[in-house]
C-alpha cells in the first residue's frame, strides 16, 4: 500500500499573490498555473475508467478529455471542450468549490491530492482568451422559440447559452446596468476579476444571445406583457437578492449594511475608486462582518482592503462554517481575526453612528434541523466588542419583485420558487425557474447546473408547443 | 443610451429633463422612480418619475452634489449611462373627497402626477405650495391646473403666504375644510411638521421618502427606513409611507451618512468645472 501512495505524484500548487501583499490591493489573490505547470498537473490524470470527476460536476464536463488535451499542451482544444459543456470557464475555474464536487469524488483523492481540475480548467479558459484562440463550436440549426430569461447572472446566462446554442432565439433582461448578477456585484475583484466576467459575457452573446440592462421585469416590463410580446417561454433566474437582517436593536444606525449594500458598493460600483467613481463607501477603523459564509469572507476581505482592521463574528463553531475552506483559509492568511461561538445582540450607538456591539457566548447544543448543532447561549456572558462598522452577511431570499405580481406562482414558505427537479418548470406552463430563486442561495455552479436542466425543460416544452 | 430630448431650468438649480426611455414610460404610474446613471463612472442616484408621455419621461433635478450637478450640465441631445425603472410602488389613488397636496422645494415634481391622478380619479384638489422663496416656485400652472385650490408660502414672503406650507394647512383646518387625506412631498423637516399637525388631526397622511438608494430593488437594503417601528426598504415597500409612522429622525440621520464624502466629490467636480475641465484634462 505504502509504495502506491509514493507513486501518486504531489499536486502542483498555483501560485498565489503573497497575503501581506494582498491585503492592501484589490488584485486577483490566486495567479493561475503556468503552462508547464498546467502541463505537468494535467498529466497526474490516471484516466480512471468510472470517470466519477464527470458525475460530480453540475454541468457535465468532460473533465479527463480536457485534462488529457491539456497534458498534450492541446490548450485552445481543451477550452473548447470545457465549453462544450460550459459557456463560463474561466469564472467556474474561480468560484466553483471543486472541493465538494469534481475533486471531492476524482479516484486520485482516495491515495493522495486529487487533480486541481479548477485551477486546470481556469487555465484553460484563461489560456484561450489571453492567446485570442476562441475556437467556434458548430452551430445547430434554428429552432422556433421565443425565449426571456429574466436576470444575467450564472443561472441566466447558462440557460441562454445553452437554449442559444440549440437554436432559439433568445433575450437576457438585467435589472441592473452591468450583466453578470452576483458574479459583479457580488464576489469581489480579488477572486473573480470583472474584465473576465465581461469577457464570458461576451461571448455568451456572441452565441447568439440578446442581453438588455435596465429591465427591471416586474416592473419595467410584467411577465404577461413578456408573453404579449411573442415570448414562448421565460426562465425566472432572478437571484436571492433579498438580505436578511438581525432584527436586533441598532441595526439601522449609520455604519451598518448589508453585505449586499457593502458588496455591490465596493464591487460594482467601484467605490474603492472613489472619488474617480462617484459612489462613496465609508468603512470605520474596527469592522465587524457577521456570517461566515462565502459572502461574510468577501465582505471581510474587500473590508480589510480598504485599510480597516475586520473581526467575523459567527454563532457557531468553525466545523459549522459555510464558507469554503480556501476562502477561510485566505481570510486567516490575510489577517482577519474570527470571533467563533459569539452572538450579536445589540448593536450600540452614538450620535447615530455605530460605536459597539454587545454579543453573547455561545455553546453547541443538540443538532437543529440543519444536522449541525443547534447554539445556545451561554447566560451572562454578554460582552461589548468596540466597532465603527458592521456589515450583516447572514444569508438571503429571494427578491419578491417579480413573483410577488405572479399569481398562481407556487412558493415556498420561505419564498422560493417551486419547480419540477426535472424540467424546473414552475407551476405556471411556460415559466422556468432556477438558481438561487429556487434554492434560496447556493453557488454559481449549482445555478449553472439548474440553467442547463431548464435549458433541456425549455426545449422539451417549446418542442412540444410546436407540435401542438 | 437614454437620450435627453428636453432640458428647463425651473428655478434656481432646478432643472426639467425630458429623458427618451420608451420601457419606463410604458409601465410607469404616479409616485414611482427611476435610478439613472449619468455615465459610466456615475453613482445611481434616484429621481421620481414627474410624468410620462409618448415614451418620453420626465424628471425634475435639483442640484445638491456632485451628479446631480454632474446631470445638470447635459444638454439635449446628450444621451445618459443608464435609467431603470419604474421602480417602486406606486401611489394607492382612489375616490376619497378631498386630499390636500402639500408640496414643498423640489417635492412640487412629484406631488404633480398625484395631484393630477388624484383629481382624475374624482376628488377635490386643494394644493398648498412652499419654497423658501419666490424663485424657487415652479409648476405653478401645471399644478394649478389640475387643483380645485392652490395656495402658495414662502419662507421669506416673497409670494403668498408668509410662513410655511404648514400656517396653510392649519388655516385650511381651522376654516372646517374636511379633509379625506394629506399626501406630503418635500423635505424631511416639511414632511415631518406636516405629519405632526394632522397627527393631532387625525387626518391620514402619506409622504414621499428619498433616503440613499443604491440598486433600487430590494437588494441591498441601503433605503431600510423604520415604518410603524418595523425595518421596510423604501425602494420596494415605499416610497410612500403612512407619515404618521415614519421615524423621521433616523431617515435625517441616515440621510447624512455620507455627507462628509459628498461634499468632496462635490467640491472637486466643482473645482474641475471652475476652468472648464481644461487644467484636469
Amino acid at each position: 500500500m505504502r509504495r502506491t501512495v509514493s507513486r501518486i505524484r504531489k499536486r502542483i500548487d498555483m501560485p498565489s499573490q503573497d497575503p501581506a501583499e494582498r491585503r492592501r490591493n484589490f488584485q486577483e489573490v490566486a495567479l493561475g498555473y503556468s503552462p508547464e505547470e498546467a502541463v505537468e498537473e494535467a498529466s497526474r490524470c490516471i484516466h480512471c475508467p468510472k470517470q466519477p470527476c464527470v458525475a460530480g460536476c453540475p454541468v457535465e464536463i468532460d473533465i479527463p478529455s480536457f485534462l488529457k488535451l491539456i497534458a498534450e499542451e492541446k490548450f485552445g482544444e481543451a477550452a473548447a471542450k470545457i465549453k462544450e459543456k460550459n459557456s463560463l470557464p474561466a469564472i467556474c475555474g474561480r468560484v466553483c468549490p471543486q472541493e465538494n464536487q469534481c475533486e471531492g469524488v476524482c479516484t486520485l483523492g482516495k491515495r493522495g491530492e486529487p487533480i486541481a481540475i479548477g485551477a486546470l480548467e481556469r487555465f484553460a479558459a484563461d489560456w484561450e482568451r489571453l492567446n485570442a484562440a476562441e475556437q467556434k463550436l458548430p452551430e445547430a440549426g434554428k429552432q422556433e422559440g421565443k425565449v426571456a430569461v429574466v436576470g444575467s447572472g450564472p443561472a441566466g446566462l447558462t440557460v441562454a447559452a445553452e437554449l442559444a446554442r440549440m437554436g432559439y432565439e433568445v433575450t437576457v433582461f438585467e435589472a441592473l446596468h452591468v450583466p453578470g448578477g452576483v458574479l459583479s456585484y457580488g464576489i469581489p475583484e480579488f477572486r473573480l476579476p470583472k474584465d473576465i466576467v465581461r469577457h464570458e459575457i461576451e461571448y455568451v452573446q456572441s452565441l447568439g444571445v440578446k442581453l438588455l440592462t435596465n429591465v427591471v421585469v416586474g416592473r419595467t416590463i410584467t411577465v404577461d406583457q413578456l408573453f404579449d410580446e411573442g415570448y414562448d417561454a421565460i426562465f425566472i433566474g432572478a437571484g436571492a437578492g433579498l438580505p436578511h437582517f438581525l432584527n436586533i436593536p441598532g441595526e439601522n444606525l449609520n455604519g451598518v449594511f448589508s453585505a449586499n449594500e457593502f458588496l455591490t458598493r465596493v464591487n460594482l460600483m467601484k467605490a474603492y475608486e472613489f472619488p474617480e467613481y462617484d459612489t462613496p463607501v465609508k468603512l470605520g477603523k474596527k469592522v465587524i462582518v457577521v456570517g461566515a459564509g462565502n459572502t461574510a469572507m468577501d465582505a471581510a476581505r474587500n473590508a480589510l482592503r480598504l485599510g480597516s482592521e475586520v473581526t467575523i463574528v459567527y454563532r457557531r463553531s468553525r466545523q459549522e462554517m459555510p464558507a469554503r475552506l480556501a476562502e477561510i483559509h485566505h481570510a486567516e492568511e490575510e489577517g482577519i481575526e474570527f470571533r467563533l461561538l459569539t452572538n450579536p445582540i445589540r448593536i450600540i450607538g452614538e450620535d447615530g453612528w455605530v460605536k459597539a456591539m454587545e454579543c453573547i457566548r455561545m455553546e453547541l447544543g443538540e443538532p437543529d434541523q440543519s444536522g449541525r448543532r443547534r447554539p445556545v447561549p451561554v447566560p451572562g456572558s454578554e460582552f461589548v466588542l468596540e466597532c465603527d462598522s458592521v456589515i450583516i452577511a447572514v444569508g438571503q431570499s429571494p427578491n419578491p419583485i417579480l413573483t410577488k405580481n405572479l399569481p398562481g406562482l407556487e412558493m415556498t414558505k420561505w419564498g422560493t420558487v417551486v419547480v419540477d427537479p426535472e424540467t424546473m418548470q414552475t407551476s405556471i406552463p411556460g415559466i422556468f425557474a432556477g438558481g438561487d430563486i429556487i434554492s434560496g442561495g447556493t453557488t454559481v455552479i449549482e445555478a449553472m447546473g439548474d440553467g442547463k436542466k431548464a435549458a433541456r425543460g425549455i426545449s422539451a416544452y417549446l418542442q412540444q408547443k410546436a407540435r401542438v | 443610451m437614454y437620450r435627453i430630448v428636453d432640458k428647463r431650468e425651473l428655478a434656481d438649480k432646478i432643472t426639467l429633463f425630458v429623458l427618451d426611455a420608451p420601457l419606463v414610460a410604458a409601465n410607469a404610474r404616479p409616485g414611482q422612480f427611476v435610478i439613472l446613471r449619468v455615465d459610466e463612472q456615475g453613482e445611481r442616484i434616484p429621481l421620481t418619475i414627474a410624468s410620462t408621455e409618448g415614451g418620453k419621461v420626465t424628471i425634475v433635478v435639483q442640484e445638491v452634489g456632485k451628479t446631480t450637478a454632474h446631470l445638470r450640465s447635459k444638454e439635449i441631445g446628450d444621451a445618459l449611462a443608464d435609467v431603470a425603472g419604474p421602480l417602486g410602488t406606486p401611489a394607492h389613488i382612489e375616490k376619497l373627497g378631498t386630499v390636500v397636496c402639500v408640496a414643498g422645494g423640489v417635492g412640487t415634481a412629484i406631488i404633480y402626477p398625484e395631484a393630477k391622478a388624484f383629481k382624475e380619479a374624482g376628488n377635490k384638489v386643494i394644493t398648498l405650495m412652499g419654497a423658501r422663496n419666490k424663485s424657487l416656485l415652479f409648476f405653478t400652472d401645471e399644478l394649478a391646473q389640475v387643483s380645485d385650490r392652490i395656495i402658495y408660502a414662502t419662507d421669506d414672503g416673497s409670494f403668498g403666504h408668509h410662513g410655511f406650507v404648514t400656517d396653510l394647512l392649519q388655516q385650511l383646518i381651522d376654516e372646517g375644510t374636511t379633509i379625506d387625506l394629506v399626501v406630503a412631498i418635500g423635505p424631511i423637516p416639511m414632511m415631518r411638521a406636516t405629519c405632526e399637525l394632522t397627527k393631532k388631526y387625525g387626518i391620514k397622511t402619506v409622504v414621499s421618502l428619498n433616503p440613499v438608494m443604491v440598486d433600487g430593488t430590494g437588494m441591498c437594503g441601503a433605503c431600510r427606513v423604520t415604518v410603524g417601528g418595523e425595518t421596510k426598504f423604501c425602494c420596494t415597500d415605499g416610497p410612500e409611507f403612512d407619515g404618521h409612522l415614519v421615524d423621521f429622525d433616523e431617515l435625517a440621520a441616515r440621510n447624512c451618512q455620507y455627507v462628509d464624502k459628498e461634499r468632496l466629490s462635490y467640491s472637486m467636480y466643482e473645482e474641475k468645472r471652475g476652468c472648464g475641465g481644461r487644467c484636469h484634462g
